[in-house]
C-alpha cells in the first residue's frame, strides 16, 4: 500500500466527495458529457484507486501495476477526476475536459498521452475482451498483477460481453475482476424495460464466474467485495455494484435524464454545496 | 516476349501464411496465435501444433478474439488472429476500429478465404469487401500478397517489421506459386514484375498471375504492358503509381474484390490527384459471389487474364 492510500472508510468517503466535486466542475466547464454515471461510480473508483489497486502514479507504466480497463468510456469524467486526485496529473487539468487539444477526450483516447489511462474505449462491449487478453498474458507470463474492468449494466446487452465472459471462465482467469455499475438505468429508461438483464447474478454464475453483490455506494461493502475477489481461485470474479445514478446530489439521484446531461453553472454551485454539507 | 515467371506448382496462399506464422513464432517468443475454431482452414494449425502454449482457443467469437488480441498487444505480445476475411473484417469491424486501430496496437489479422476463388461455399464465405473496409481505418496496414511464397514472407514482415495494426489477406484455393523467395519484399513498396510503357496493369492477390498472363497475350499483339504487384494496399505506393501513370498513360487495376473501394479505388485516388490518365477496373462488379468451382467463378465474373487483356485493349482506344 502506498503512503497516500487508506482503508479508512471515512477518509475514502471524503475523497469520493472531492472527486464528485471535480466531476461536476469539469463537466460544467465542458458543457456536455455524462454526469449521472460518473457521480454514481465515485465511491467505487475512490475505493479502487485509493485502497485496492497496486499502482504508482509517479510511474504510470510500472510493469507490475494492477490494470484498470474502463469499458464504459462515457464515464471518463470520474476516471479522470480519480487519476488527477491520485496524482497522475494536475487537478486543474480536469477543466480541459472535452476541449480541443486536451488530453481528456470525451471518451478516453490513449493517443493524447494521458498518464494512467490503459485503454482508448467508448464503443460499448469491448473492454471485457481486452481485459481477458491482459489477464491471459499475465497468467502465461507468471505475473501477479490483477486486471479490473468496469462496465455498465446497459452495456451487458452487447453480445460481445458474453463472448468475453465465456472466454474468461474457460481460461480460469482468477486474476480478473469485472465490475458492473448496476444502477438499473440506461438512456431510454430502466434497463429492465429496455432489455431485461435479470436474473443477472445467475447468468454470470452459470457462465462460470464467482459473483459478489454489494452496495456500490457503500465504502465498507466495496472494500469487502474487493477483499473477497482476491481469494477466489480458478475462476474470474464479477462484482455487481448496486449504485444510484447521480449519487450524492439528491435532486438528480436515480433520474435517467441525467445520464448524458450537465448542470448549468448555478445548478453546479448548488450541487457542490450540497456535497460539502453532506453528513458522512 | 514470354512471361519470365514460372509456376512452380499450384499452392494455396493460406499454406504460405501458416509456414511464415510458424517460422516467425519459432523466432520470437512474443508471437501468440488466437483461434476461432477454424484453425486448420485458416492456416494456423502448424503454429498450434508446434507451439501449443502460445496458442489460445477462443471459440467462434470473432469480436472477442479481436479484443483479446488488443489486450495482449497492450501487454507487449504480438497476437496473430486469423479467420475468414468476411468475419474478421466485417463482424469484428468495430472492435478492429476502436480496440485495435484507435489504440494503435500491433495486432496482426489474417483474412482468409479471399475472393470468389473460395468456390463452392458460396457468397457468405467469399471475402470481397474486406480490403475496402480495412483500408479506411487510420493506423491500419493492409497487405494482399500474390502467391504462397510471398504470403510466407509477408506474414513474417507483418510480425517482425510492423508496429501497428495489420490486415493480411490470403486465399484458399491452390494458385500458381511463381515469385522467387529472393524477390525484394518491402511493405508499402509495389513490385514492378514486368517492364512496359504502353499500359500498366496494377494487380493484387491472385490476380497478379492473371495480369502476367494478360501481359503475355498483349505482347503478342505488340502491346508492352507493365505489370505491377500491389501487394500492399495501404500504405499505397504512390511513387510507383505516379511513375506508371506518367510513363504509360493508361492504368488497369485487377483484384478479386469489389471494384468499389479496393485496390482500384486506392490507385484511382492517387492517379486523379497526381497524374490523371484513363483507368479501367477489373474486379467484382458490385455483386455477391455464388457457388461453383473456383475457375468457373473467376471466368463468370471476368477475373481472368483474358478479361484483363480485353479491358486493356479497350482502355488503349481511349488513350489514343
Amino acid at each position: 500500500m502506498q503512503p497516500w492510500q487508506t482503508t479508512e472508510p471515512v477518509q475514502l468517503q471524503q475523497i469520493a466527495d472531492r472527486i464528485r466535486t471535480s466531476v461536476i466542475l469539469s463537466l460544467t466547464e465542458a458543457g456536455s458529457g455524462h454526469l449521472g454515471g460518473s457521480l454514481g461510480l465515485a465511491d467505487l473508483f475512490t475505493t479502487l484507486y485509493f485502497s485496492e489497486l497496486n499502482h504508482n502514479p509517479l510511474i504510470p507504466a510500472w510493469p507490475s501495476r494492477d490494470r484498470v480497463v474502463l469499458s464504459i468510456g462515457h464515464v471518463a469524467p470520474v476516471l479522470y477526476a480519480t487519476l488527477a486526485h491520485t496524482g497522475y496529473f494536475p487537478v486543474e487539468e480536469l477543466l480541459t475536459l472535452r476541449k480541443i487539444g486536451s488530453r481528456l477526450q470525451g471518451h478516453p483516447g490513449r493517443d493524447h498521452g494521458l498518464p494512467g489511462l490503459e485503454l482508448s474505449a467508448g464503443s460499448l462491449g469491448q473492454g471485457l475482451s481486452v481485459a481477458v487478453g491482459m489477464a491471459l498474458t499475465a497468467k502465461s507470463d507468471g505475473k501477479n498483477h490483477r486486471i479490473y474492468s468496469i462496465h455498465g449494466d446497459g452495456e451487458l446487452q452487447e453480445g460481445s460481453i458474453w463472448e468475453a465472459a465465456m472466454a474468461a471462465a474457460h481460461h480460469n482467469l482468477d486474476n480478473l475482476t469485472a465490475i458492473i455499475d448496476r444502477n438499473g438505468l440506461q438512456i431510454d429508461g430502466s434497463t429492465e424495460k429496455v432489455m431485461r438483464l435479470e436474473p443477472l447474478c445467475e447468468k454470470w454464475q452459470s457462465f462460470g464466474w464467482h459473483v459478489v453483490e454489494c452496495n456500490g455506494n457503500h465504502i465498507v461493502e466495496i472494500l469487502e467485495a474487493f477483499r473477497q475477489t482476491r481469494s477466489v481461485i480458478g475462476k474470474p470474479t464479477l462484482i455487481i455494484a448496486k449504485t444510484l445514478m447521480g449519487k450524492g446530489v439528491r435532486s438528480i439521484e436515480n433520474d435517467y435524464r441525467w445520464h448524458g446531461r450537465v448542470p448549468s453553472r448555478d445548478q453546479a454551485a448548488g450541487f457542490i454545496s450540497e456535497l460539502e454539507n453532506r453528513k458522512i | 516476349m514470354q512471361n519470365q515467371y514460372v509456376n512452380r506448382g499450384d499452392k494455396p496462399t493460406k499454406a504460405g501464411f501458416g509456414e511464415g506464422l510458424l517460422e516467425a513464432g519459432l523466432k520470437n517468443q512474443s508471437v501468440i496465435c488466437l483461434g476461432a475454431d477454424i484453425t486448420t482452414s485458416v492456416g494456423c494449425n502448424l503454429f498450434a501444433e508446434a507451439l501449443p502454449r502460445r496458442f489460445y482457443s477462443l471459440g467462434i467469437a470473432e469480436q472477442n478474439c479481436i479484443g483479446v488480441a488488443a489486450g495482449m498487444a497492450l501487454e507487449g505480445k504480438i497476437p496473430v488472429f486469423s479467420t475468414y476475411g468476411v468475419f474478421a473484417a466485417l463482424r469484428a469491424a468495430d472492435q478492429i476500429r476502436v480496440s485495435v486501430c484507435y489504440n494503435n496496437l500491433h495486432v496482426v489479422i489474417g483474412g482468409a478465404h479471399a475472393g470468389v476463388s473460395v468456390g463452392p461455399d458460396g457468397a457468405t464465405h467469399q471475402a470481397l469487401e474486406d480490403l475496402a473496409i480495412m483500408r479506411v481505418l487510420p493506423n491500419m496496414t493492409v497487405i494482399s500478397p500474390c502467391d504462397a511464397t510471398q504470403t510466407r514472407i509477408a506474414i513474417m514482415a507483418a510480425i517482425e517489421q510492423c508496429t501497428g495494426p495489420v490486415y493480411l489477406r490470403f486465399g484458399r484455393e491452390a494458385m500458381p506459386d511463381f515469385t522467387s523467395p529472393a524477390l525484394d519484399f518491402h511493405i508499402g513498396q509495389a513490385q514492378v514484375l514486368q517492364p512496359g510503357d504502353d499500359i500498366a496493369i496494377l494487380a493484387t492477390g491472385h490476380m497478379v498471375w492473371e495480369a502476367l498472363l494478360a501481359a503475355g497475350m498483349l505482347e503478342t499483339e505488340g502491346i508492352h504492358a507493365r505489370v505491377i504487384n500491389m501487394h500492399t494496399i495501404k500504405p499505397i505506393d504512390k511513387e510507383t503509381i505516379i511513375h506508371a501513370a506518367r510513363e504509360t498513360g493508361a492504368i488497369v487495376t485487377a483484384e478479386e474484390h469489389q471494384v468499389n473501394g479496393g485496390l482500384g479505388s486506392a490507385v484511382a485516388e492517387v492517379v486523379v490527384q497526381h497524374e490523371p490518365v484513363p483507368m479501367a477496373f477489373v474486379g467484382m462488379p458490385d455483386h455477391f459471389g455464388e457457388s461453383g468451382e473456383p475457375r468457373q467463378l473467376m471466368e463468370k465474373y471476368g477475373l481472368t487474364a483474358r478479361s484483363i487483356a480485353e479491358t486493356a485493349r479497350r482502355l488503349l482506344e481511349k488513350k489514343r
